[in-house]
């Protein structure tokens, strides 16, 4: 078969089933894509080793007919995902050289099912970013360029790393993480599919903590039939997560019918931002004809707390990551600076933290660390969890009102050039606006290519769903991929 | 039903230091952590067995290894539960952690999981009496739930600390007191007391040599009267500026600390200064307490709700269940020792004191039916033969089936009381039985009065200038009660001897 590395999950299982192909044959695919990628920077550890076992051991699983649907599917890993024996660094310098003696539960579960890992995928440093800058291996970049220019563009943060991945075809679907928009963002500036899951769905154990009650792992894949068979094989209880949920995951692909008829969908008022782009509300206005063109009925709903959610955001995903982070401090394992004669245990925190993290890390493990302080704790935290539970109740009442899902663009822009923002954390933290309040309530959403804009880059449309219903979402966002018909593909220039 | 509610007693008078002005009184509230008798940590599955390898009982979440998360352990839950109802405490169904944020090698995750905002436990009292006869009730306010923290060790190498883990996220209770104490001894006997019930419990081993058991005291001083009003009021501007003196393990050390700290502030106030509020360590080789850090230095901990754990919910009728199986706890112990075995409120105090002791002597009285005679034996010989060989009574070679026996061969005047700690000694020393003893050594008392009748009269004829003697004066009758007994091998039961002798003599 050519181009294997091109085929979606659901192909390449039909192929391997059929015995049109091996895993093997696909990994040694996606292995010489990766090879010749190091432009894009999307892979930082390359584990070609594991793979090809991998990939040998799921071609007997699936010789002996029991294979599941990701066996022998090579894969990306995020590095914030602990991998047993591989770098697992979080894209920071403070974790240099820790190879972890545990498996995360998501990437074990994948593993378990036969999936293959072809290596760690670069991101943001510890999830904190919108352009995959602030990584220590260096940015990632966008496999998309604008027409007629060589611009490198940002694929997006902080799951950077795994949007280029997918979107250059080097694997065929990657895991991601989302704590504001890090699954969701990429994915959109990229012109693939990116999940979040209902907080609880997939288990955080294993995964490098940014924002505990935010944290949400995620399929990023090339199709929303992809997300359904990933994100199922991502998704179930742990009992060693004690904030995950004890439900079952129902057969998501099943349930991808792609009839929405008489589906309710929001169209949130709040969500038409002053200055939003003419693209952008044009998009979404397609989208929504789209699914009303399917046979959903369109409804103009309100979230009033919309406006209070970034602040809100960047209140809390701080000052949780103030205290998450604390555990970094060079005494146990990973980097430790070089100390002077005399230097004390205190000499010892400064010069590690100092020199292990970078600029952003250090902005919010400040800021975290002043919002949960004596005297502002209530000014600052304590307000920003009421405004979490205002805007959850938003979202509440519109459910409960009848609402299935919710159409929102999934980004404010398209893809933007590398170093456009970096100097300033505002203009970079906006690019959350659409996806934080996702997090702050504990929804599922999932964005979808949906068009290109004038220069020929990529945009996505947002769907947020009930919780726990990711099977309704997926169908939903089922629906809107079959009528954006979203084709194109970057070209190669890397 | 039994009422096994003590008897009202009075409140013993507060401590008075008397200042070179002035006469103080000293008000003291205590937080004392108790580690859980459980098999692993609070948040983890690796044991607490103490005295392990360093950094062999460590999971991958005690050593705050990225991506690790807390799972709670519902052992430590019953327990806390289980010790909130032994102090007569409100069980809360809903409460939460929170993490308390610090940076040491020894707190792997730089927080320590608390329970700031919503503790398991809280409001509660003890009873601490005094062994004077007098009583105070210590209002608790809360128990909560926490990690402790592992140990850094400095003094293995000049250069480098060393850490161990093995205690990091062992589960500790900590009981704070409202400041309702008076004085160092009664501060020693508030943690006597909770030491006495969590024991009872089986919540806490009490060990404070290894430090499963320590306090950290609160001490401030305050004019005669001054309490009293803080109490009507709730004001605590009637109160002091309070120091803390942290972390002390040793009962001695607690009173020694509190006297040392209350004479600080004394001096201080009426040399006219102001009392620092701050964190203090006691010295106990100086035998001083001395500052650790001031009001200004101290931690902001930047406490908030710890977002890997979700809200601990428990259910009433699992409480009701824990409350339904709790021992005996013993303020009821002492009160039905009194009441059923009719002992002195001393005795069913010792005998009550720790819960060994309590089934030792409940064991002793099943086989001897006679209380009252049952704890003489048990405090009396037992105890001090015990303490002689510096055993403890689960050590104690006789059994108190044993010592059981002992006592009833005296009530049915099988033998006397004397010959009765003949034979301790011997079931003591042997672990022979005492019936086995008296039978084969032949100490049975004799109450045949015939035999008796037979020797009395063999003195008698032997001796006839004596027994004109006393028929002179009846009080040299004796000398022959003495030469019975003697004739006898000391086995005549001396009070027949007496009753024949007399009789024979005619007196």
């Amino acid at each position: 078969m050519s181009d294997l590395t091109k085929l979606t999950i659901a192909e390449a299982r039909d192929a391997l089933r059929k015995g049109d192909t091996t895993s093997v044959e696909l990994t040694e695919a996606c292995l010489t894509a990766i090879e010749g990628a190091d432009a894009l920077g999307a892979f930082v550890h390359k584990t070609p080793e594991i793979a090809m076992d991998r990939a040998k051991a799921a071609d007997e699983r699936i010789k002996a007919g029991d294979a599941p649907a990701m066996c022998g599917i090579p894969v990306g890993i995020k590095d914030l995902f602990c991998t047993e024996g591989v770098d697992s660094q979080a894209a920071s310098k403070i974790l240099e050289g820790f190879k972890p003696k545990y498996e995360s539960t998501v990437s074990g579960q994948l593993k378990d099912a036969g999936a293959v890992m072809l290596g760690k995928l670069n991101m943001d440093e510890f999830a904190m970013g919108s352009s995959n800058e602030t990584s220590v291996y260096g940015n990632a970049v966008n496999p998309w360029r604008a027409e007629g220019s060589a611009e490198a563009l940002t694929p997006g943060g902080s799951s950077g790393g795994s949007a280029s991945a997918v979107a250059a075809d080097l694997c065929l679907a990657a895991t991601g993480t989302d704590t504001g928009g890090s699954i969701r963002q990429p994915a959109a500036f990229t012109g693939i599919v990116g999940l979040k899951p209902t907080y609880g769905r997939c288990s955080r154990w294993g995964i490098v903590a940014f924002a505990s009650s935010l944290d949400q792992a995620g399929p990023m894949t090339k199709t929303v039939r992809d997300a359904a068979i990933m994100g199922q094989a991502m998704m179930g209880h742990d009992p060693k997560d004690s904030t995950s949920a004890d439900r079952a995951v129902p057969d998501f692909e099943a349930m991808l019918t792609g009839d929405i008829r008489g589906k309710v969908i929001g169209i949130p008022t709040e969500y038409r931002m002053d200055g939003m782009p003419a693209e952008i509300e044009a998009l979404w206005e397609k989208g929504a004809e789209m699914l009303q063109d399917a046979g959903a009925e369109l409804r103009q709903i309100s979230l009033p707390h919309t406006k209070y959610a970034l602040p809100a955001y960047y209140v809390i995903a701080p000052a949780e990551a103030s205290s998450n982070l604390a555990r970094y401090d060079g005494v146990r394992f990973g980097y430790r600076a070089k100390l002077d004669q005399g230097d004390g245990i205190t000499e010892m925190y400064e010069k590690t933290r100092a020199e292990g993290f970078g600029a952003e890390v250090k902005r919010r493990v400040m800021v975290g660390t002043y919002v949960l302080s004596a005297g502002f704790y209530d000014a600052y935290y304590n307000r920003a969890r009421k405004v979490r539970a205002l805007i959850k109740r938003d979202f509440d009442m519109v459910f409960a009102e009848g609402v299935d899902a919710i159409l929102t663009p999934a980004t404010p822009s398209a893809a933007f050039e590398l170093g456009q923002s970096f100097d300033d954390p505002v203009q970079m933290y906006l690019n959350d606006v659409f996806t934080v309040t996702v997090n702050l309530a504990g929804l599922p959403g999932i964005s979808v290519p949906a068009g290109l804009d004038a220069k020929g880059l990529p945009l996505g449309l947002q769907l947020i769903g009930r919780p726990w219903e990711e099977g309704d979402l997926l169908n939903t966002a089922y629906a809107l991929e079959n009528a954006a018909g979203f084709v194109a593909k970057p070209g190669k220039w890397w | 039903m039994l009422d096994l509610t003590p008897d009202e007693k009075p409140t013993p008078k507060p401590k008075i230091i008397p200042g070179a002005k002035q006469d103080w009184e000293l008000v003291i509230g205590m937080e004392v952590h108790a580690q859980v008798s459980t098999r692993a940590k609070l948040f983890s599955g690796a044991s607490t067995q103490f005295g392990s390898e360093p950094n062999s009982n460590v999971a991958f979440v005690d050593a705050g290894m990225p991506g690790m998360l807390p799972v709670i352990n519902e052992a430590c839950v019953a327990q806390a539960v289980r010790t909130g109802l032994g102090l007569k405490a409100e069980i809360h169904l809903n409460s939460a952690f929170d993490r308390k944020n610090y940076f040491y090698p020894d707190l792997p995750q730089g927080y320590q999981i608390s329970q700031l905002y919503h503790p398991i436990v809280g409001e509660g009292e003890v009873l601490v009496e005094m062994g004077d006869g007098t009583a105070r009730t210590v209002r608790i306010e809360r128990i909560h739930l926490e990690q402790d923290a592992g140990k850094s060790i400095h003094d293995m190498d000049p250069a480098m600390s060393f850490v161990d883990l093995n205690r990091t996220g062992v589960a500790l209770m900590e009981i704070v007191s409202r400041p309702d104490i008076r004085g160092p001894e009664e501060a020693a006997a508030y943690v006597s007391k909770l030491r006495q019930i969590m024991l009872y419990l089986g919540t806490c081993d009490g060990n404070m040599q290894n430090g499963n058991l320590r306090a950290d005291v609160n001490v401030s001083i305050c004019q005669p009267g001054a309490y009293e009003k803080y109490r009507e009021t709730g004001d605590f501007g009637y109160l002091g500026t309070r120091c803390e003196i942290k972390n002390m393990n040793s009962l001695r050390f607690i009173q020694a600390a509190i006297e040392y700290e209350a004479r600080r502030q004394i001096a201080i106030v009426e040399g006219g200064g102001k009392v620092d509020q701050e964190t203090r360590l006691y010295d106990a080789d100086k035998g001083e307490t001395r500052s650790m850090r001031s009001k200004e230095e101290a931690h902001d901990y930047r406490y908030f709700p710890d977002p890997d754990l979700l809200p601990l919910e428990i259910e009433q009728a699992w409480v009701d269940e824990i409350a339904a199986n709790l021992p005996e706890l013993p303020d009821a112990k002492k009160a039905r020792f009194i009441g059923d075995y009719g002992l002195s409120d001393y005795d069913a105090s010792v005998l009550t004191a720790d819960l060994e002791a309590a089934h030792y002597f409940e064991s002793v009285v099943a086989e001897a039916k006679d209380g009252k005679s049952a704890a003489n034996w048990v405090i009396n010989e037992l105890f001090g033969r015990l303490k002689k060989d510096e055993k403890s009574i689960t050590d104690s070679p006789i059994t108190p089936a044993q010592l059981g026996q002992i006592v009833k061969l005296i009530k049915s005047d099988a033998i006397s009381g004397k010959i009765g700690k003949d034979v301790f000694e011997i079931s003591y020393t042997t672990g022979r039985d005492p019936e086995e003893i008296v039978e084969t050594e032949g100490m049975k008392q004799v109450t045949d009065t015939g035999a008796i009748e037979t020797a009395v009269d063999e003195i008698i004829a032997a001796n006839p200038a004596q027994v004109e003697k006393a028929q002179a004066n009846p009080k040299l009758a004796g000398w022959f009660v003495g030469q019975v007994m003697k004739a006898t091998g000391g086995k005549a039961n001396p009070k027949v001897v007496n009753e024949i002798v007399t009789a024979k003599l005619g007196l």
